[in-house]
C-alpha cells in the first residue's frame, strides 16, 4: 500500500472509529436513561440513513449547514475566527427577500432567483466584511465583532418584519410579504430536497479550489500563517481580509436566500434557528476544509434527523439529541489526536531492516 | 440580612405528580423498553402503517419548545396527555421542533413511520407554509392547527381551532381593577401579534369597565422566551408604581416569581401559576385544550373527518365550550370582585356579553369600533387586531 | 404602594440591572480570563453556565428538606461549581490532545453541556427551589424602589471581590506567574520545568468552577428560575467580553457591569413610554459593546495583554 493510500485510509478509519465509540457511549447513556440501546441504534439508522426518505431528511438538514460552515471555514485560512454565521444568514435572507419583492414578477423566475441569490450574497458578504474591516482598520477582535453583529442582525430582522416590512396578513407570526409562487426555488426532481443542497455542494467545491489551487488562496494561507511576514512579502493583507470575509459572509447569505426562497417564501424569525452555530461546529470539526465540511454537514444532518424518533419511539426527552451530538463531536475531535499513533497506518520505512532480521 | 421569601410548597400537587412522571421517563425507571420494538415494526414508507396497536387511532403532537415550560407548550401537552388516556388512542409527541423544514420532516415521520392519521402541530408558525405543504401531500391525513386562519381554497384536510382566551383576560382585568391601588396595570408581552394584542385590549377593557381611569403599561420583550428581559420589565413596571402585572410570553414563570418578590399582584397566563406567587396571585387565564382534543378524538372514532364534512374546518369557542378556565382566586381577591366575576362569567356562558362593543377608541384617539357596532368573538377583525385600546400605554410597532 | 418614579426609573433600572444582571457575566468572564491566560480558549462555558444553573437549582430543591432553606441554595452554588469542574476537566483534557482545536472542543462542549443540563434538568422545571439570600443594603432608604434595587446578592459581591483578587493572583503570586508563563510562551515555561498540561488543566477547571457559579446566580438569584432557555447566550457573550476586556480581570468587571446594565435599558425605556424601536433598544448591550470596541480599539494595540499561545494550538 502506498503512503498516500495509507493516509487516506487513516483519514477514513479514524473518524469512523470515533463515531462507533460515540455510538457506544451514547448507547450506555441511553441504557442509563432506561432506553434499549439496540433499539435506539436501529431507530437512529432508520431515521437518518435507513431509506431514501430518511436520506432526504438528512440532506435537507445538511444543506444550510454546508453554506453556513463556509462562513467560518474560509476566514480560518487567514487565521480569523469568525462566528457571525447566524447574522450573515439573516442579512442574506433579508437582502434576498427585499430584492425578490422589489422585482416581483417583472423578470422571468430564473432572473429573479439569480438576483435574489446575488442580493443574499451581497448582504451576507457585506455583513461579515464589516467584521473584517473592523478587525483590520480598528483592531476590533473579529470573533467578538462578528458575535455582536449576530445579535444586531437578529434585532434588525425582528424590527423589520415586525414593522417596516411587515405583511399585515402574517398575523401571529410577523413576516414580510410573501414571494410570488413562481419565484420560489423548487426541489430537485424526484426528491423533496430543494436546490439549496446543490448550491451548498457547489459552493464547497468552489471554496476548496479557491483556497487550495489558486494564487489567491495561496496568498490567503500565507498571510494566515504569519501576518507580519506576509506584509513584508508585499501581500495586501487588508484587501485579503476584506475579500475573504466578504466571500465567507456571502456563503452564509446564500444560505439565508435559500431558506427564504426554498422553504419559507418570506423572511421571519424562522431564519434564526441556529444554522449559524451548527455551521461553526461543522467548520471546526472539518478542520476548515470545505470538502470535509460537506461530509460533516451530512453527519450532523443525520444526527439531527434522528432526534425526532428518539422522542417518539423511545420516550427520551428532546435534549437527548443534543447529548448525542455532543458525544459524537467530542469523540471525532479526540480522534484527531490519534493520527500517526497507529502503526497500521504508518509507512514502514523502518521495516526493511527488521524484515532482513526475521527472514 | 434575610433569605428571600420562599413560596410555600403544596403537599402533593398535580405538578409534583407530573414531575414524578418526568423523572421516571428521564431516568428510566422501568417502562418503555417495549416502545422501541413497537415502533420498529413501522418500516413501511408512504402508506400509513400503524405503529401502535392495530386499530389504535394514532395522534401526533408537535411542540415548538419543551413540553414542560409552565406555559403554551405545557398547556397543549396536558391536553395531549388527557387524550392519551382515552381507549383506542395512541399519541406520539415531539418537542422543541423549530418552524423550518424540520417540522415538515417531523410530520412526515409521524405519518410514515408512526402511522399518525391526526396531527396537531401546535405552534402558530407551523401553519404557513409547512402544514399547507404537507396537507397537500398527504390528503388522507388530517391536520389540526391552533390559531391558524383556515380559508377557502386551502387543502380540505386542514382544520383550525382556538379559544377565546381574551374572555378570561377580560375577567382578569376586572379582578385587577378591584385590586389595584395605583390604577396602573402592567402587561409584559413578547411580540405585538394579534393574539397578544387582543389579550392586552381585553384585559384593559375589563379593567376599565370597572374604573375608566385605569391604564395598562405595555412592555414588549421582543422574544417568546427572554427570562432576563421579562424580569427587568417587571422590575421597571413596579418602579413606575404598577401594582398588577400579567403577561403573554411562552413561559410566565419569571414574570410571576419576580412580581411576587417585588410584592405586587399578578394574573397568570397559559397555565395555573398560583404556586409561584402564593400571596400576589389573583387569578389567571388558563388554556384548557382537553375538551377540544377529546372532541376531535370522539369525532374521529365516530368516523367523521374534515374531508367528509363531519368535522368543521374552524372550531372556536370560549367558556361555554371549555376552551379556557380561570385559575382559582388568590387570597388578595375581594368578595366584591369575586361576585362581579361570577356575574360576568354567566354572561360569557350564555353569550349575552360582547367585549368589543362600540364605541371603542384606540390609544391614539381614533374610533376603531363605532358606537352602534359590536364584534362577535368570531369576528375576523378580532383575529387580525393591530391596534391598542384607549388606556393602553404602548405602541404596536 | 410605591410612588411612580417616572424618568428617574431609567437610571435606577440601569443601576439595579447592573447589580442584578451582571453577576453571570462577571463569573463567566473571570473564569474565562483565568482559562485564556493559560493559553487555551474555553468557548464551552455557555454549556457550563447552563449545567451550573441546572445543578444549582436541582440541588437547592433536593436539599431543602435536609439542610434547610437557608443552606440549600448555598449547597446548590457549590454543586454548580463542581458540575462546572467536571465539564472543565473534559475540556481541559480533550483540548490539550495533539492536533485538537480548543475552539472546536469548546463548541462541542456548548452542545454537550446544554444537552446534559436540559436532559437532567427536566424534572426540575416545575418545582420551586429555595433561592439564595440577598443583602438588604437599602434598608436606610424609605423609597421602596431603591430598597429593592439595593437588595444585592452575595454572589455579586463575591464576583466584585474576585476580580481584583484575580489580578493580584496574576501579578503577584508564584502560581499566577506559572499561568502567565504557560499562556505566553509554553517553551519557556517548559524550560522552567512547569507542567504545561497541569497548569492549563487547573486553570480550565478553576475557570469552569467560576462559570458554574455564574450559572447558579442565574437560577438561584436573578432571574431565579430554571428553564431551558434561562441563558440567552450569556455564556458565549461573557467569553467574548474577555477579549473585549483584553484579558484584564478588572476590565472584565467593567465589561460585565456595562453589559448587565445595558440589558435593563430596553424594558426600562418602554415602561416610561419610549415605545418605538424596542427591538433595537433591546439589542442595546450588543450595539453598545460594539461601539465601545470600535472607539477604544486601534490596530496597533489589538494584542496588548493577549496571551502569546492563545489560538496557536501550542
Amino acid at each position: 500500500m502506498t503512503a498516500i493510500a495509507r493516509q487516506k485510509l487513516e483519514a477514513i478509519c479514524l473518524p469512523m472509529a470515533a463515531i462507533l465509540v460515540a455510538l457506544l457511549l451514547f448507547g450506555i447513556f441511553c441504557a442509563l436513561a432506561g432506553a434499549n440501546p439496540l433499539g435506539v441504534y436501529g431507530s437512529i439508522y432508520r431515521a437518518a440513513f435507513g431509506q431514501w426518505s430518511a436520506w432526504q431528511n438528512t440532506l435537507l438538514r445538511a444543506s444550510p449547514l454546508m453554506l453556513s460552515a463556509l462562513c467560518t471555514a474560509l476566514p480560518a485560512h487567514l487565521g480569523l475566527v469568525i462566528i457571525g454565521n447566524e447574522g450573515a444568514l439573516i442579512m442574506g435572507g433579508l437582502g434576498a427577500i427585499s430584492v425578490g419583492l422589489a422585482l416581483g414578477t417583472s423578470l422571468p423566475p430564473l432572473g429573479v432567483q439569480v438576483a435574489m441569490a446575488l442580493a443574499g450574497m451581497l448582504f451576507g458578504g457585506v455583513w461579515i466584511a464589516i467584521a473584517g474591516a473592523l478587525r483590520h482598520y480598528r483592531g476590533v477582535n473579529e470573533t467578538i465583532g462578528s458575535l455582536l453583529l449576530n445579535y444586531i442582525a437578529i434585532a434588525l430582522l425582528n424590527h423589520l418584519v415586525g414593522g417596516p416590512m411587515k405583511d399585515p396578513s402574517s398575523l401571529n407570526k410577523p413576516s414580510t410579504f410573501p414571494l410570488a409562487d413562481l419565484n420560489m426555488l423548487g426541489t430537485i426532481p424526484g426528491t423533496r430536497i430543494h436546490w439549496g443542497l446543490v448550491y451548498g455542494l457547489v459552493a464547497c467545491a468552489i471554496a476548496y479550489v479557491l483556497m487550495q489551487r489558486t494564487t489567491f488562496g495561496f496568498a490567503a494561507r500565507t498571510a494566515g500563517g504569519n501576518i507580519r511576514a506576509a506584509r513584508i512579502a508585499g501581500l495586501p493583507v487588508g484587501k485579503l481580509t476584506l475579500a475573504i470575509c466578504f466571500l465567507a459572509g456571502s456563503c452564509a447569505g446564500l444560505a439565508g436566500m435559500v431558506e427564504v426562497a426554498a422553504v419559507h417564501g418570506r423572511a421571519n424569525e424562522s431564519l434564526n434557528v441556529g444554522y449559524g452555530y451548527g455551521g461553526i461546529l461543522v467548520a471546526f470539526v472539518a478542520r476548515h476544509n470545505p470538502l470535509a465540511g460537506a461530509l460533516v454537514s451530512v453527519l450532523l444532518g443525520g444526527i439531527l434527523a434522528s432526534g425526532g424518533i428518539l422522542q417518539r419511539s423511545h420516550d427520551l426527552p428532546d435534549a437527548t439529541v443534543l447529548v448525542f451530538q455532543g458525544i459524537v463531536f467530542l469523540c471525532v475531535l479526540y480522534s484527531e489526536s490519534l493520527y500517526g499513533r497507529f502503526a497500521i497506518f504508518q509507512e514502514r520505512e523502518a521495516l526493511p531492516a527488521s524484515r532482513k532480521a526475521t527472514v | 440580612m434575610k433569605p428571600l421569601r420562599n413560596p410555600r410548597r403544596l403537599p402533593v400537587s398535580r405538578r409534583q405528580v407530573l414531575r414524578g412522571l418526568l423523572a421516571a421517563s428521564a431516568f428510566g425507571a422501568a417502562t418503555k423498553l417495549t416502545g422501541c420494538t413497537a415502533a420498529s415494526e413501522g418500516e413501511g414508507e408512504g402508506e400509513t402503517s400503524s405503529g401502535g396497536g392495530s386499530e389504535d387511532l394514532v395522534v401526533g403532537f408537535i411542540y415548538v419548545g419543551p413540553k414542560d415550560d409552565f406555559g403554551y407548550n405545557q398547556a397543549h401537552a396536558e391536553g395531549a396527555a388527557a387524550i392519551a388516556a382515552l381507549p383506542g388512542v395512541k399519541i406520539v409527541e415531539q418537542a422543541s421542533v423549530p418552524e423550518t423544514t424540520e417540522v415538515q420532516e417531523a410530520m412526515r415521520e409521524m405519518i410514515d413511520i408512526d402511522g399518525a392519521t391526526l396531527l396537531f402541530p401546535t405552534s402558530f408558525g407551523y401553519f404557513d407554509p409547512h402544514i399547507l405543504e404537507l396537507a397537500a401531500e398527504y390528503p388522507d391525513v388530517q391536520f389540526f392547527h391552533a390559531g391558524g386562519l383556515y380559508e377557502d381554497g386551502m387543502p380540505d384536510n386542514i382544520g383550525s381551532y382556538f379559544g377565546y382566551i381574551d374572555e378570561a383576560q377580560y375577567i382578569a382585568g376586572i379582578v385587577a381593577a378591584y385590586t389595584t391601588a395605583t390604577k396602573k396595570l402592567g402587561f409584559v408581552a413578547a411580540k405585538p401579534i394579534p393574539q397578544a394584542i387582543r389579550n392586552i385590549n381585553s384585559f384593559t377593557l375589563g379593567a376599565r369597565s370597572i374604573d375608566p381611569e385605569i391604564t395598562t403599561q405595555l412592555v414588549f420583550t421582543g422574544e417568546w422566551v427572554e427570562p432576563v428581559k421579562e424580569a427587568e420589565a417587571v422590575n421597571s413596571m413596579v418602579d413606575q408604581g404598577i401594582d398588577v402585572i400579567t403577561c403573554h410570553v411562552d413561559s410566565p414563570k419569571v414574570v410571576m416569581e419576580t412580581a411576587e418578590r417585588r410584592g405586587v399582584y399578578t394574573s397568570g397566563y397559559h397555565a395555573n401559576q398560583a404556586e409561584l406567587a402564593p400571596e400576589g396571585y389573583l387569578t389567571g387565564a388558563e388554556w384548557d385544550w382537553t375538551s377540544i382534543y377529546t372532541q376531535y378524538v370522539e369525532w374521529s372514532q365516530a368516523g367523521d373527518t374534515l374531508m367528509n364534512g363531519g368535522i368543521p374546518h374552524i372550531v372556536r369557542g370560549g367558556l361555554e365550550s371549555g376552551f379556557w378556565k380561570l385559575s382559582p382566586f388568590g387570597p388578595a381577591v375581594s368578595d366584591e370582585a369575586q361576585q362581579a366575576v361570577e356575574a360576568i362569567k354567566e354572561q360569557f356562558a350564555d353569550g349575552s356579553i360582547a367585549i368589543y362593543k362600540g364605541e371603542i377608541k384606540d390609544n391614539e384617539g381614533n374610533v376603531q369600533i363605532e358606537a352602534d357596532k359590536e364584534f362577535d368573538q368570531k369576528a375576523v377583525e378580532l383575529e387580525t387586531m393591530d391596534w391598542l385600546v384607549e388606556g393602553v400605554e404602548g405602541k404596536v410597532s | 404602594m410605591a410612588e411612580a418614579l417616572g424618568w428617574l426609573g431609567v437610571p435606577l433600572a440601569i443601576a439595579a440591572g447592573t447589580m442584578r444582571g451582571s453577576t453571570p457575566f462577571l463569573f463567566v468572564s473571570l473564569g474565562e480570563c483565568l482559562t485564556e491566560k493559560s493559553g487555551k480558549i474555553n468557548l464551552g462555558l455557555e454549556g457550563t453556565l447552563l449545567t451550573g444553573a441546572m445543578s444549582a437549582y436541582a440541588i437547592s430543591y433536593l436539599a431543602q428538606d435536609s439542610v434547610g432553606e437557608f443552606l440549600a441554595p448555598w449547597l446548590g452554588v457549590l454543586a454548580a461549581g463542581l458540575a462546572g469542574m467536571v465539564l472543565g476537566a473534559i475540556h481541559g483534557w480533550l483540548s490539550q490532545q495533539p492536533r485538537v482545536s480548543d475552539v472546536a472542543v469548546g463548541i462541542a462542549m456548548i452542545i454537550f453541556g446544554s444537552g446534559i443540563a436540559f436532559f437532567l434538568g427536566k424534572p426540575f422545571i416545575q418545582p420551586i427551589a429555595p433561592k439564595l439570600m440577598t443583602l438588604d443594603l437599602g434598608a436606610w432608604s424609605n423609597v421602596p424602589q431603591l430598597q429593592d434595587a439595593l437588595r444585592i446578592s452575595p454572589l455579586f459581591l463575591l464576583g466584585l471581590a474576585i476580580a481584583p483578587l484575580l489580578r493580584w493572583f496574576f501579578k503577584s503570586t508564584r502560581w499566577g506567574l506559572f499561568v502567565r508563563a504557560v499562556g505566553d510562551s509554553p517553551e519557556a515555561a517548559r524550560a522552567m520545568g512547569i507542567s504545561i498540561f497541569k497548569v492549563r488543566m487547573l486553570s480550565i477547571v478553576a475557570g469552569s468552577f467560576l462559570a458554574g457559579i455564574g450559572g447558579a446566580s442565574l437560577s438561584l438569584y436573578y432571574p431565579g428560575v430554571w428553564t431551558e432557555r434561562i441563558s440567552t447566550g450569556q455564556g458565549l457573550m461573557a467569553v467574548a467580553l474577555v477579549i473585549f476586556a483584553r484579558w484584564n480581570p478588572i476590565n472584565c468587571l467593567y465589561a460585565s457591569l456595562l453589559f448587565g446594565g445595558a440589558q435593563a435599558l430596553g424594558p426600562a425605556l418602554q415602561s416610561v413610554g419610549v415605545d418605538s424601536f424596542y427591538y433595537i433598544f433591546n439589542a442595546a448591550p450588543y450595539i453598545l459593546t460594539l461601539f465601545i470596541a470600535i472607539f477604544t480599539c486601534s490596530p496597533q494595540k489589538t494584542l496588548v495583554g493577549s496571551p502569546g499561545a492563545l489560538g496557536t494550538n501550542k
